[in-house]
């Protein structure tokens, strides 16, 4: 195992970086969030089917007899897919690849695995190869916030037709999503249902233009207003809508989800690095730049230091992120995985956010306004704090591993 | 010859079939290993190496376990500072007569550098050395110098110009601290202890054979000495760290938590656990040739931990906390961090963010070196050392 980047992660990083210069500068980002905000979603499709099918980011977690890239000896894994997320923070790309390619794909991974050649398995292997052919896309229908340690009860239910009904809220990637992977309830234990959604259904129709769920379908999705313009969260109604069932558990568990929060929450670290790599990059060619008092800001020590002490703690969720991914890249949750997961994400998700708080500050005026990108990384950086379970939660969790018992 | 793990295994169990520790004298052992090789074996051969990779130092290091030591910590500026420079800039005889004792613990080291006057900013130090035919005669006082009291030797930077501007009149010495001249004053510290001491040098003849690097060249190879200071004191092996420290007496003491310190403990559990991540990619950063300025900012972080956790023993231990072990006046020959209690960490950890370039100071390096921020403005850079306002 190593912290440091393969010589095949650096290609690959190459790729999509050329990709996101090219197609996703920061002004580009802000003129879709702002066309978004009329449109009800701000991700770019066509940068997605780019990613996704040329690159082939679908597949990195997918194993290759299913059409992905991932194999035992050699080939993708959680490392590459972290190698992506740190350019997708970068550039604060309005694609949803945490969303499909990770936490969606991952819940179809977990229930595959238990699942085997049953017909919930064959279910869960086609749907795999479509994700990573980049022909589909997928939302997995839990709360973005919900936490790996307590997730919640689903609230939709299976019907005896096979159909479901409910609602799922704040949601990512699902106004994009081809196929809606939702738990599901059942009289005795749960499930993992497929349900399809034709993204125009979904939205109404684009000639419809009822954005905000006023047509009455068996799915739909109501993207909510939401702090981060670059992945909003939605809110996910079904309506006897008709589901196959990929998994099912006897316990009042989900733990497919369990896992998909998990590995998700070790792989934002590697997005939460991307980032804060990016604030404290542009923020340090600003003030070498902007000149007060007669002379660079930027030779000023008082923020010379804090500059310092912000390269300090990135240099450590470097470490942290690289760790997690490493481990994730090796099989299944181990006790010793899930520390590595949550020092990362009790980390990495605090270092985001002072690094794009620290942007906006030493920006001064110009980093408090609408056309400076900066305000796309600090709501970015916030959400993903409290996504897949807070720096506390994951802190909290080390306490039986670390062998460190809270009071009684 | 090219040296692997195997063959660095072998030769340390060749070394151990021919000397058995039980049967000889401490002293003779450490000589042998020293000869063998198997003493840093990054050195040369000769010189206590094997011409090996730095980090084949392990595999000795671990056949060899259980076999005396030479007490690194009582030597630990002699190891860290004094060996690396003398390696890169002296003269054959110098490496011969210098590097031996000193790994062996034989002879102590000290560093002669901080003055009353000259601390961060070393380079505008006052302590000169003047040229008399083959003799260099030097006066001045240094301060800070920790074990001064025990040293045989000491890493003397001294003004030999001071009509240049400052960086450029520096000369290098080992000065011997048995020489007519050289008195050693303790100076207690915060611990009540005294591990540090004033040197105050008056007429002390050092001969040319102890100049270290050229003359009026001592910046340069004071850098050599500060850089590996700061790696020798990120890099420290340490018996158990100021975690497992903490630690021990959370599990062992349920009646002082409280949540408020869990939330902080947990806090600086996972510090430390990136601390440790940050030190294990660096160190594969170095394995692969590629040393990354991680390395800057290793000290900074260690310090930083090291007060807060020792400060977090002390809360936590409220009653005992009140309490210190001892107070007398004492001239250690070692920092005994994990043999003393709770009181005297708290107190000994402060120095962390002093002793070998201050935070501030590394703060200043990281924005400068490491993110190319512009340097404050100066006043001092082209101005003749003797014309400096002081
Ligand atoms: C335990 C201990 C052991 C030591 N052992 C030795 C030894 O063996 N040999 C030896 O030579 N020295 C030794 N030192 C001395 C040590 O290297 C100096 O104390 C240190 O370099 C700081 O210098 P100073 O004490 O003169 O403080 P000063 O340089 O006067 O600094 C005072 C304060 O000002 C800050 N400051 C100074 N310059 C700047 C700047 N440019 N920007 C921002 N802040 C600044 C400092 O960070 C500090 O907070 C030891 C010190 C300690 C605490």
């Amino acid at each position: 195992m190593t912290l440091l980047y393969t010589e095949v992660e650096e290609e690959l990083r190459a790729a999509v970086r050329d990709l996101l210069a090219d197609r996703c500068s920061p002004s580009a980002v802000l003129g879709r969030v702002e066309s978004g905000v009329e449109s009800g979603t701000p991700y770019d499709a066509e940068l997605w089917k780019t990613l996704a099918r040329d690159i082939g980011v679908g597949g990195l977690l997918v194993p290759e007899e299913l059409g992905g890239a991932a194999s035992g000896a050699g080939g993708a894994s959680a490392r590459e897919a972290a190698v992506v997320l740190e350019e997708l923070g970068r550039a604060v790309a309005p694609v949803p690849f945490l969303a499909s390619a990770v936490l969606a794909t991952q819940a179809l991974l977990s229930a595959w695995g238990t699942a085997g050649g049953d017909a919930g398995g064959v279910v869960a292997g086609e749907l795999l190869g479509r994700l990573a052919s980049g022909e589909a896309t997928a939302a997995l229908a839990v709360p973005f916030a919900a936490s790996p340690y307590a997730p919640p009860a689903p609230a939709v239910a299976l019907g005896e037709d096979g159909t479901v009904t409910g609602t799922a809220g704040g949601v990512i990637g699902a106004e994009i999503a081809d196929v809606l992977l939702v738990p599901v309830r059942l009289t005795r234990g749960t499930a993992l249902c497929a349900v399809e959604a034709s993204p125009a259904a979904a939205l109404g129709g684009a000639a419809g233009g009822a954005v905000g769920g006023a047509v009455r379908g068996p799915v739909r999705v109501t993207p909510a207003t939401s702090l981060d313009l670059t992945r909003p969260v939605a809110t996910v109604s079904f309506a006897s809508a008709p589901a196959r069932v990929v998994a099912t558990a006897g316990g009042p568990e989900t733990p497919w989800v369990r896992e998909a929060l998990l590995r998700g929450a070790g792989l934002l670290a590697s997005e939460q690095l991307g980032i804060a790599e990016w604030c404290l990059a542009t923020t340090v060619a600003y003030v070498r730049e902007r000149r007060q008092f007669a002379r660079p800001v930027g030779s000023f020590q008082a923020v010379k230091h804090r500059l310092a002490d912000l390269w300090l703690e990135i240099a450590g969720a470097r470490a942290a992120a690289r760790n997690a991914a490493a481990r994730l890249a090796e099989a299944p949750i181990a006790g010793d995985i899930a520390v590595a997961v949550a020092v990362a994400q009790a980390h990495c998700g605090a270092v985001a956010v002072h690094a794009a708080e620290e942007c906006v500050q030493l920006h001064g005026g110009i980093g408090m306004t609408w056309e400076h990108p900066a305000h796309l990384y600090l709501k970015r950086a916030k959400a993903d704090q409290i996504a897949l379970g807070t720096p506390g939660d994951h802190r909290e969790a080390l306490a039986g591993p670390a062998d460190l018992p809270a009071p009684v | 010859m090219t040296w692997d793990e195997a063959s660095v295994a072998r030769r340390a169990a060749a070394f151990l079939a021919e000397h058995d520790p039980a049967a000889v004298d401490r002293l003779a052992f450490l000589r042998a290993r020293f000869d063998a090789g198997l003493a840093w074996v990054h050195f040369p051969e000769g010189l206590g190496g094997l011409g090996a990779p730095r980090e084949l130092q392990a595999v000795a290091d671990r056949e060899l376990r259980g076999t005396p030591d030479n007490q690194p910590g009582r030597i630990g500026i002699g190891l860290g500072m004094a060996a690396p420079t003398i390696l890169a800039f002296g003269t054959e005889e110098q490496k011969r007569r210098f590097l031996r004792p000193l790994w062996t613990g034989e002879e102590v080291w000290c560093q002669l550098f901080s003055e009353p006057g000259a601390g961060s900013d070393l380079a505008t130090l006052a302590t000169r050395a003047v040229r008399e035919g083959d003799e260099w005669v030097v006066d001045g006082q240094k301060v800070w110098t920790s074990s001064a009291h025990t040293a045989r030797w000491g890493l003397l930077l001294a003004r030999t110009d001071p009509g240049v501007p400052k960086h450029g009149g520096l000369t290098y010495f080992v000065c011997d601290m048995r020489a007519p001249g050289v008195e050693v004053r303790p100076l207690r510290q915060i611990t009540g202890e005294a591990e540090f001491n004033e040197v105050f040098l008056t007429g002390v003849r050092l001969p040319e054979a102890l100049r270290l690097g050229e003359a009026g060249d001592g910046w340069r190879v004071a850098q050599a000495t500060l850089m590996n200071e700061r790696v020798a004191i990120g890099g420290m092996p340490v018996r158990r760290t100021m975690m497992e420290v903490v630690a021990d007496t959370w599990r062992s003491r349920p009646e002082l938590r409280t949540h408020d310190l869990h939330q902080r403990l947990l806090r600086l559990w996972v510090e430390s656990e990136v601390m440790r991540l940050t030190a294990a990619r660096l160190r594969e950063q170095l394995a692969a040739g590629h040393p990354g300025p991680e390395g800057s900012g290793m000290k900074l972080a260690f310090a930083r931990l090291h007060q807060e956790l020792s400060g977090l023993e002390v809360e936590l231990l409220r009653e005992d906390g009140l309490a210190y072990d001892d107070w007398t006046f004492r001239r250690p020959e070692t920092v005994d961090f994990l043999g003393r209690e709770a009181g005297y960490r708290y107190l000994r950890a402060k120095g962390n963010s002093i002793e070998g370039g201050t935070s501030e100071i590394l703060r200043n390096i990281i924005a400068e070196r490491v993110l190319g921020l512009p340097a404050e403005p100066r006043a001092d850079k082209d101005v003749a050392w003797k014309d400096l306002p002081r």
